[in-house]
């Protein structure tokens, strides 16, 4: 009872101290400090629910065990980080992406292509291509190659659209301009198209982030070697210990947003200068 | 027919191109079993024979375009012919189980991206302190977390069609609050003055000002998360061990190598979410024209 009591007492404290912050203008401090407020609520009121109605740990641990957890098994968190994220997810992320943005750039050169493709590649983002991750498994055996080529084709045409639009970006005057200057197609391609590119092609790079992720962990699912973020969730949910679920789902979280968060810090480094960075 | 060609002449290309691309593909992967197969037997393989061998083998690596066509028309049209069309060995049973959790769970996503939406337009409070976390939410791999919740509603007696959908809600709500939000604050200060000086309460403000201009915004994103929605629900049918439904013929194909009911619920999963899009794209022509914006 005493726990059910102090969780509705920081649900009460948390929200009032919110809306107070809220109210105030609005300052870097404040925008910063509201949603990490909210978030630490939110745990703490998950720890209260738990211990208060006494909730069975096999179906939701409550966020102490998960931290618990999270400390005495970092060396298998560790091995599976580098099965699934450094090997599968950012192969297939730099593989993918770079082919995406080349075959985008040869696109753009031939018209036809780009009426022909684009179209068919807006069409494909639009499927559910997870599901070609038994068929690749199947191809690439069940190491890390074959979650690399999961998220190869999972990010490439995302990728490719968001490029083929972005060297579409530039207007007549700004293209009579490099003309006046007499600059050869690759001048122009270097110095104007690229850099008004960027903004759409970090659009895609972003998508690309998580869909990377997603599509190394599912992959897993349909066969891995015994390490690995996928293959740790789907036997350890065999084996009811959710709580090591729960540890590998905050290092997913982890890593998703520190991997969107690195893409947009390059973003703003590379795209200062367009309007959506200077506000 | 000129401008016709134009437009279409391109993609009949690239689609061309893909059946190509596909035939020999399915040519180059096959060959190898079937030059096993062929020296096994002791004999030597003509080409035409080789091409005709990989072209029907039965646990291709990968299947020609038109062993799935067959496939598909076999567990589809002839089911139906034979009055079996909701058997468990017909597609149409194993789609519509799909469709079922994609729907309900896009119909809660989009409820509940809507909500929060409205809640984030007018409450300062919610706008600065949930709008990261929604942000937040998407860059988690939350289809990672599909077999977990999955298993623990299963615990406490959820299951069946609602787990699934729960997962589908989680992927489609994202676009939805993004796009309103969007929407709804897409009302110029002019126009938002215009209602001030009608003396136009909230309620007239949000119904007959914020939310017809959201219109094309909440369009947009519910093609997104039709597509999301399908993804989730296939993803949703993993962990409950093949027991009904496209992804659960997906992990099943893939445990006994049978790869061309892969690729035929692949084939399908892909045709139903081009017929979901699309029904949205057909709605949101007619409306936005009856609303005179398009």
């Amino acid at each position: 009872m005493g726990w059910l009591i102090a969780g509705i007492g920081i649900w009460l404290g948390g929200w009032a101290l919110n809306v107070w912050l809220a109210n105030r203008p609005r300052t870097r401090a404040t925008s910063l400090a509201v949603p990490i407020i909210f978030g630490v609520t939110l745990i703490l009121i998950w720890e209260c629910v738990v211990r208060g109605f006494e909730i069975n740990p096999v179906l939701l641990p409550p966020p102490s065990a998960i931290i618990a957890r999270f400390g005495t098994s970092l060396p298998t968190l560790w091995e599976d980080f580098v099965q699934t994220v450094i090997k599968g997810a950012m192969s297939g992320y730099i593989i993918g992406c770079g082919g995406a943005f080349l075959t985008a750039i040869v696109i753009d050169r031939f018209p036809f292509l780009q009426r022909g493709l684009l179209p068919v590649g807006n069409f494909v983002a639009a499927l559910p291509i997870i599901g070609m991750a038994p068929i690749l498994v199947m191809w690439f055996g069940f190491d890390w190659q074959s979650k690399a080529a999961v998220v190869v084709v999972m990010v490439f045409f995302p990728m490719l659209v968001n490029t083929v639009q972005g060297l579409q970006a530039t207007d007549a005057m700004q293209r009579d301009l490099m003309r006046t200057y007499a600059s050869s197609y690759w001048q122009t391609l270097l110095k104007l198209r690229l850099p008004a590119a960027m903004p759409f092609v970090f659009n895609g790079l972003k998508i690309s982030t998580t869909l990377a992720l997603i599509g190394a962990i599912v992959a897993e699912f349909f066969g891995s070697p015994i390490k690995g973020m996928g293959f740790r969730i789907s036997t350890e949910v065999g084996r009811l210990a959710l709580d090591m679920v729960w540890a590998e789902i905050v290092v997913a979280a982890i890593v998703g947003s520190a991997f969107y968060g690195g893409v947009a810090l390059l973003e703003k480094a590379v795209t200062f200068w367009h309007p959506s960075q200077r506000g | 027919m000129g401008a016709l060609w134009y437009r279409i002449g391109p993609v009949i290309t690239v689609v061309i191109a893909i059946f190509v691309l596909w035939y020999a593909g399915s040519v180059a992967l096959n060959s190898a079993w079937a030059y096993d197969k062929a020296k096994r037997a002791g004999v030597e393989l003509t080409t035409s024979e080789l091409i005709a061998d990989t072209l029907s083998q039965e646990k291709p690596k990968l299947p020609a375009p038109h062993q799935v066509g067959r496939e598909i028309w076999k567990t589809t049209g002839e089911m139906v012919a034979k009055g079996r069309a909701f058997s468990k060995r017909s597609l149409i049973y194993h789609s519509w189980i799909t469709l079922s959790s994609t729907l309900l769970g896009f119909v809660m996503g989009t409820a509940l991206g809507i909500a929060l939406a409205v809640g984030i337009v007018y409450n300062r409070t919610m706008d600065m302190s949930v709008m990261p976390w929604v942000i937040a939410s998407q860059t988690i791999p939350i289809l990672a977390i599909a077999p977990m919740i999955i298993v623990v509603l299963n615990a406490i007696g959820i299951s069946g069609l609602l787990p699934k959908a729960v997962i589908s809600m989680y992927l489609s709500f994202f676009p939805v609050v993004v796009g309103m939000v969007k929407g709804l604050r897409s009302p110029g200060k002019m126009q938002l003055d215009q209602m001030k000086t009608w003396n136009a309460s909230g309620g007239q403000e949000f119904w007959k000002l914020r939310l017809p201009s959201s219109m094309p915004f909440l369009f947009t994103s519910l093609k997104v998360a039709m597509a999301a929605s399908l993804v989730g629900a296939i993803v949703g049918e993993l962990p409950t061990g093949a027991v009904a439904g496209l992804g659960a013929r997906l992990l099943a194909g893939s445990y006994y190598g049978q790869t061309i009911q892969i690729w035929s619920a692949l084939i399908t999963a892909a045709a139903l979410a081009a017929c979901l899009v699309g029904i949205i794209g057909m709605i949101q022509k007619a409306v936005l024209k009856r609303m005179g914006m398009a």
